[in-house]
């Protein structure tokens, strides 16, 4: 009787939050790596664009690698994006008649954002996959064969630019508060040490991970990397 | 010090409420917040309103039984319960505005009086020990390391007040349960039932209808014992742990 109980409660869902979460970073952290090969030039960017299909061969058959990747990914937004939602609801039926006067005294500018950040996030990556993946949309009317063209295409523009930067400021706030509170959620930050370590990880992978992924678009607009 | 005081007035459950304003002079600094509200109802009763219905039971800031929302800070801007903030925290001509605890778990019962029984099924639901009565045994029959027997003790002190969900934005009792959880699991007689114990409880307060954790920390900045956040992360490890157990 109490081993449904355990499972289905709001914890549960934290936690299936919390590991999602960590899968995306994980993801996030290769993915901006990868970015930065866009700084080597043409040949090595798409090279390596190249590479991602044939890699595990000859264990793997052709883009192996990328489908497990892939449905990994989408097990995991399925899982997050359900989970939040469950608690979304849930922290509206806890309070239908609200404050007239309610102050904020600890809680981050990012924590306060995590769920319309999210949504933001969630956005951006459908047009992410229209321009990059599944659509190819090249917004100069450009080829969209080359990868690495494509790119600096796309970051040429500066509107582009601009909403690609203001994704990387909504990822930096969801991974700053993310990142500590999955530690949380996960029972890790037992101590005031813990805690501030993982508030203090929260903040590198934020600036690691945005900061990384916004290099390329600006210094494509900036006219560095160019065709 | 003269001020304006704007009161959530509610005649029962079933009614709803509205904001109702107040005009108060003659306050000094002295007073605790409570006793300001003595003085007003003294005056609503002189002239033959129904006075302002709060919780309150010790004055002392042990018991937890008042908790006002003032200015929209659980316990108003000093770390205390509202027994215990005084009046020398506001200046003279402030508006200062007066809510229940808002949370669909803790309906109000009448003004700024809610029911914070769920807090009570929440304890029943394993927030205890089970041993016989009777004589105490002997103390040093069960020794407890001093870090443990410390934590313990500073997480004992929370008073149960609600302060934790009247300030979270999702309406969680995380802190408070953590509390409880910590308190009872860093002790020797805590542990044979420290499976069922977070299982039940974590049941109950969903039942309850209180919301998820979001780990924002708005809860501990709130809590007048100054509970650390950490009493969380230590209540989802037993979670996890009662699920690897089998619960």
């Amino acid at each position: 009787m109490t081993g449904a109980r355990a499972s289905r409660s709001t914890i549960t869902l934290k936690l299936l939050m919390a590991v999602s979460g960590i899968a995306f970073i994980l993801f996030v952290l290769a993915h901006m790596y990868g970015n930065l090969k866009a700084f080597s030039g043409h040949d090595a960017y798409n090279e390596y664009a190249a590479h991602l299909r044939t890699l595990g061969e000859p264990l793997l058959p052709a883009s192996g690698f990328l489908w497990i990747l892939r449905a990994g990914l989408i097990i995991a937004l399925v899982v997050h994006v359900y989970a939040a939602a469950a608690l979304w609801r849930r922290a509206k039926r806890a309070r239908t008649q609200r404050y007239v006067v309610k102050k904020n005294l600890a809680s981050s500018f990012s924590s306060r954002w995590m769920r319309w950040g999210g949504v933001a996030i969630l956005l951006f990556l459908v047009w992410h996959l229209l321009n990059f993946s599944i659509g190819k949309v090249n917004v100069s009317g450009g080829a969209t064969n080359d990868p690495y063209n494509l790119l600096v295409d796309t970051f040429d523009t500066w509107w582009m630019t601009i909403i690609y930067l203001l994704a990387m400021l909504a990822l930096g706030m969801h991974l700053h508060h993310g990142t500590w509170s999955a530690s949380q959620t996960l029972g890790l930050t037992n101590t005031v040490r813990a805690r501030r370590n993982a508030k203090a990880l929260g903040w590198i992978l934020a600036v690691v991970i945005a900061g990384g992924f916004s290099l390329v678009p600006i210094f494509v607009l900036a006219g560095v990397i160019t065709k | 010090m003269r001020l304006t005081l704007k009161i959530w007035r509610q005649p029962n459950a079933e009614t709803q409420g509205a904001m109702h304003t107040y005009e108060i002079d003659g306050v000094s600094d002295d007073m605790s917040f409570l006793e300001m509200l003595d003085v007003l109802n003294e005056d609503l009763i002189a002239k033959g309103e129904d006075p302002v219905a709060f919780d309150s039971d010790c004055r002392e800031g042990i018991c937890g039984a008042c908790g006002l929302m003032i200015n929209g800070q659980a316990h108003g801007p000093e770390v205390t319960t509202t027994c215990q903030l005084h009046m020398r925290s506001f200046k003279d001509g402030d508006e200062i505005v007066v809510e229940p605890w808002r949370a669909d778990a803790f309906p109000v019962v009448k003004d700024l009086v809610v029911d914070r029984g769920a807090f009570d099924r929440i304890i029943q639901a394993g927030g205890y020990i089970s041993v016989n009565t009777g004589s105490a045994p002997e103390a040093h029959s069960v020794p407890v390391p001093r870090d443990d027997a410390i934590r313990a003790f500073n997480v004992a002190t929370c008073i149960g007040c609600g302060a934790c969900v009247a300030a979270c934005p999702n309406g969680s009792a995380s802190l408070f349960m953590g509390a409880k959880i910590t308190h009872l699991g860093e002790l020797p007689q805590g542990q044979p039932e420290r499976d069922s114990r977070v299982v039940g409880m974590v049941a109950q307060h969903d039942a309850e209808g209180f919301g998820g954790c979001t780990n924002i920390g708005e809860c501990t900045a709130a809590c007048p014992k100054e509970i650390p956040l950490d009493v969380i992360s230590r209540l989802n490890w037993d979670l996890h742990a009662a699920l690897r157990h089998g619960h």
